[in-house]
């Protein structure tokens, strides 16, 4: 079916009306903002919207029968792309500051490379850059494949992708540049928040829109997780960044919560950043990925069912653990803890709902290191989300809050889960969306999952003995009654910790590297290696025999 | 009822998803603005001074919020180390909230007044030439660059609209009033005084220039930090219990 002659006109007319409006509004950053970083990132905007319209008016939809019957990649491979990007620059930015931790004269006495600076850029790459654009890749794959239909909308899609990354670097350039609203995780200030509202809400209308052009009953269950990870993620977005911008021209604002307030909504948002973001999305991923690669079907639709709507609902309750024994009253903290612990249950009947997918299977774990990648994530999962429920305990909390502790359960769940799941998703995305018959390197692909094991090993154990023994001494006691040692005593206790964890660090970077040859050795075309190591599902679905790849009409 | 709803119409779906994840938050954080209970009832909280506010925006800039928390936790060895527990009302002004959640460095929510201003000035410049375990990056760029202050009553109203209780004349006399802080000779010093009590006076970076630098502006933050409430009338029992 042809999109009809006045739709076409509509969509090339909207989509050149949002460049020039975005344009005009960069050139009125560029010329009339009140401070520096406003105008760079007037500039910035303007080239962007600038770009896009040129390339929207010199390249008119084509809208014929033809428009409809495939699916639509080309958003898809630049998001996977991105992905590999942002991912090596991300873990490379944390390893930069981890050594800082080890090495402080590595921070250069500078306002742009210090510590306090460069961890939002790490931690924004990551989480949002690289898991971000994982997300877009892979919920745009799925959504279409799963619902036997063509992506909604036809600039939209693009709009989402290049207007996370403007997102992307709007918001590093900012952290480096000294502008930043000051909440972790949510640091981006409030023009650009502003931005990424309208960038999601589109996200949301192309996912929603090819669910209703769906030519499959039911939808499937990955889709579910996917779009809880987009409205949660969108209300927690909106609500936790309310701010009053001084000028409406000006970087700076002020967030309109204060104190408490400020402090329960920033953790039920960075809480659930964890839970929506890089959980649900996450368990998206492997709901569709793990069950593709080993070709057999989701272990238990019952326990998806239960698995999805508990963990949606329990995760949003947990945010106040992470304020045990502050100022936050007691009855939140309560509630915190406890839906941390039931959070458990859902988190594990994930977990065994993925790996018991496998059953007829498990031969793959040795034969196919995708498998593995895939595999081991979801252990992680298990792992982090007990870990979490552990730390979560009040008596647990005094110890471990405040400390490394925390960290090293964040990178379990970051590298070990959302890393490794990541790997897995690209190594699978990036034959089928290029039509390779496999990866340039399946071997590559096991060098990558061994040293990025090894990485996550020495990381999160380093971090265990730094957290654990920073609590113990911050709170023991000589015989005398006074406290036995004095703060800077507990940093310099903690050097060989901080170099096994920025060593660790740096294997999880190389792993990257390895993962960003590989793929685009593969995306150039370059003859395979180890094809024949490789199973059938590496393969293109058109290149593997009787298989059908395109949407029904 | 049989999932299959759900699993049938995306818009079913939608609104389940959105109430099942509304609830929690409802429940958690609405009643912190409504609960008298939630913020104690103490004397001494006032605003900061707008040199202490520049100096606040300057703390969020650098990231300190990455390794320094602000709130002590009611633990017997927090309370050894670092003085009286943190109460919510310490940071009802605080847009937004500086709590952190890692120590890097200690917690500096009482830090105010456990340092000479001189000892701040160095450690700010070099860490290690004081601290010699330390790992803290060096900031002597604070020190050579001048505070940029025009914005600074634009700045309290923005707050002033989020609910911080800054008066009309306090946004008059904003200028005036921040460079006072650093000048103890000046006329508007007893002005500065009556707005806000307990303010400090002095030339923070003890650079003799009458224009405050970002140092100046810092440092005097970091001095008032904790310095506000007085404990000798808190009340913890009574009306303030939780």
């Amino acid at each position: 079916m042809a999109a009809r002659a006045e739709v076409v006109a509509f969509s090339r007319a909207m989509a050149l009306l949002t460049a020039v409006v975005g344009s005009v509004v960069g050139l009125m950053f560029l010329i009339r903002g009140a401070d520096p970083v406003m105008n760079f990132h007037g500039l910035l905007f303007f080239i962007a919207f600038a770009a896009g319209g040129y390339y929207v008016f010199a390249h008119p939809r084509q809208a014929g029968p033809q428009e409809q019957s495939s699916y639509m990649d080309g958003p898809i491979k630049a998001a996977t792309i991105a992905a590999v990007f942002w991912g090596v620059v991300g873990f490379l930015a944390g390893d930069v500051i981890a050594w800082q931790l080890a090495f402080p004269a590595l921070n250069l006495d500078l306002p742009w490379t210090n510590f306090g600076r460069l961890r939002p850029v790490h931690t924004s790459a990551v989480i949002f850059a690289f898991g971000g654009n994982v997300l877009l890749a892979t919920s745009l794959y799925v959504v279409q494949r799963t619902s036997r239909a063509r992506v909604a909308g036809y600039w939209s899609p693009w709009f989402v992708v290049w207007g996370y990354q403007l997102f992307i670097v709007l918001a590093a350039s900012g952290y480096v540049l000294g502008v930043t609203q000051g909440k972790e995780y949510a640091e981006p200030e409030w023009y650009v928040d502003l931005w990424l509202t309208i960038v999601w809400v589109v996200y949301l209308l192309v996912f929603l829109g090819t669910l209703w052009k769906r030519k499959e009953p039911h939808i499937y269950v990955a889709n579910w997780f996917f779009l809880a990870f987009i409205v949660t993620i969108a209300m927690l977005h909106i609500v936790n960044n309310l701010a009053v911008p001084v000028t409406l021209l000006g970087t700076k604002s002020y967030s309109l919560f204060a104190g408490v307030q400020d402090a329960m909504t920033q953790w039920w948002y960075g809480h659930n950043a964890v839970g929506f973001f890089l959980t649900a999305g996450f368990l998206g991923i492997m709901y569709y990925f793990i069950p593709k690669r080993v070709d057999r079907p989701i272990y238990s639709y019952r326990l998806s069912i239960v698995h999805f709507w508990s963990l949606i609902f329990l995760y949003i309750w947990a945010g106040p653990h992470h304020l045990h024994y502050t100022a936050l009253p007691d009855w939140a903290q309560t509630l915190g803890m406890t839906f941390s612990i039931m959070l458990w249950m859902p988190s594990w009947g994930g977990m065994i709902n993925g790996l018991m997918t496998l059953s007829g299977a498990w031969d793959r774990l040795r034969t196919d290191p995708v498998v593995r990648l895939l595999v081991v994530s979801v252990a992680f999962y298990g792992m982090s989300t007990f870990e979490g429920p552990l730390m979560s305990i009040k008596s647990v909390n005094s110890l471990s809050h405040y400390t490394d502790w925390t960290i090293g359960h964040v990178h379990s769940g970051a590298l070990g889960w959302v890393g490794m799941v990541s790997f897995g998703a690209i190594y699978c995305l990036v034959p089928w969306l290029w039509k390779r018959r496999g990866l340039y390197s399946i071997k590559l692909v096991e060098w990558h999952f061994w040293i990025a094991t090894l990485g996550i090993v020495l990381y999160v154990s380093s971090m265990w003995v730094s957290g654990i023994m920073q609590g113990l001494m911050w709170r023991a006691y000589d015989k005398l009654g006074f406290l036995k040692y004095s703060f800077v005593e507990t940093v310099e206790a903690m050097h060989w910790p901080y170099v096994i964890r920025a060593t660790g660090g740096l294997m999880f970077v190389v792993g990257g590297l390895l993962m960003a040859y590989n793929v685009w050795r593969t995306i150039r075309g370059d003859e395979s290696v180890d094809v024949a190591e490789q199973p059938p599902e590496a393969a293109a679905p058109e290149l593997r025999p009787g298989m059908a790849a395109a949407p029904a009409e | 009822m049989n999932h299959g709803f759900f699993e049938r119409s995306s818009i079913a779906l939608l609104i389940g998803i959105l109430i099942v994840v509304s609830i929690g938050g409802l429940i958690e954080i609405a009643p912190l603005f409504f609960l008298k209970s939630t913020i104690e009832k103490v004397q001494g909280m006032r605003p900061y001074t707008p040199l202490e506010l520049a100096g606040r925006d300057i703390y969020l800039r650098e990231g300190c919020y990455n390794c320094h928390s602000q709130m002590i936790r009611s633990l017997r060895d927090e309370v050894e180390r670092y003085g009286h527990y943190s109460l919510a009302a310490e940071s009802m002004y605080d847009h937004p909230f500086q709590w952190g959640s890692k120590r890097t460095g200690p917690d500096l929510a009482r830090v105010g007044g456990k340092y000479s201003d001189e000892w701040h000035v160095e450690h700010m410049r070099d860490p290690r030439s004081l601290v010699p375990e330390s790992i803290m990056p060096g900031y002597p760029f604070l020190a050579e660059r001048e505070l940029g202050y025009d914005n600074i009553a634009d700045n309290m109203t923005a707050l002033q609209i989020a609910g911080v209780p800054y008066s009309s004349e306090m946004i008059e006399k904003a200028k005036a009033d921040l460079l006072a802080q650093i000048n103890p000779d000046s006329d508007d010093v007893e002005g500065l005084k009556t707005r806000y009590p307990k303010a400090q006076v002095r030339n923070f970076d003890g650079n003799p220039s009458e224009q405050p630098t970002e140092l100046d502006a810092l440092v005097a933050y970091l001095q008032v930090l904790g310095t506000l409430v007085d404990f000798a009338t808190f009340d913890a029992a009574g009306p303030n219990l939780r």
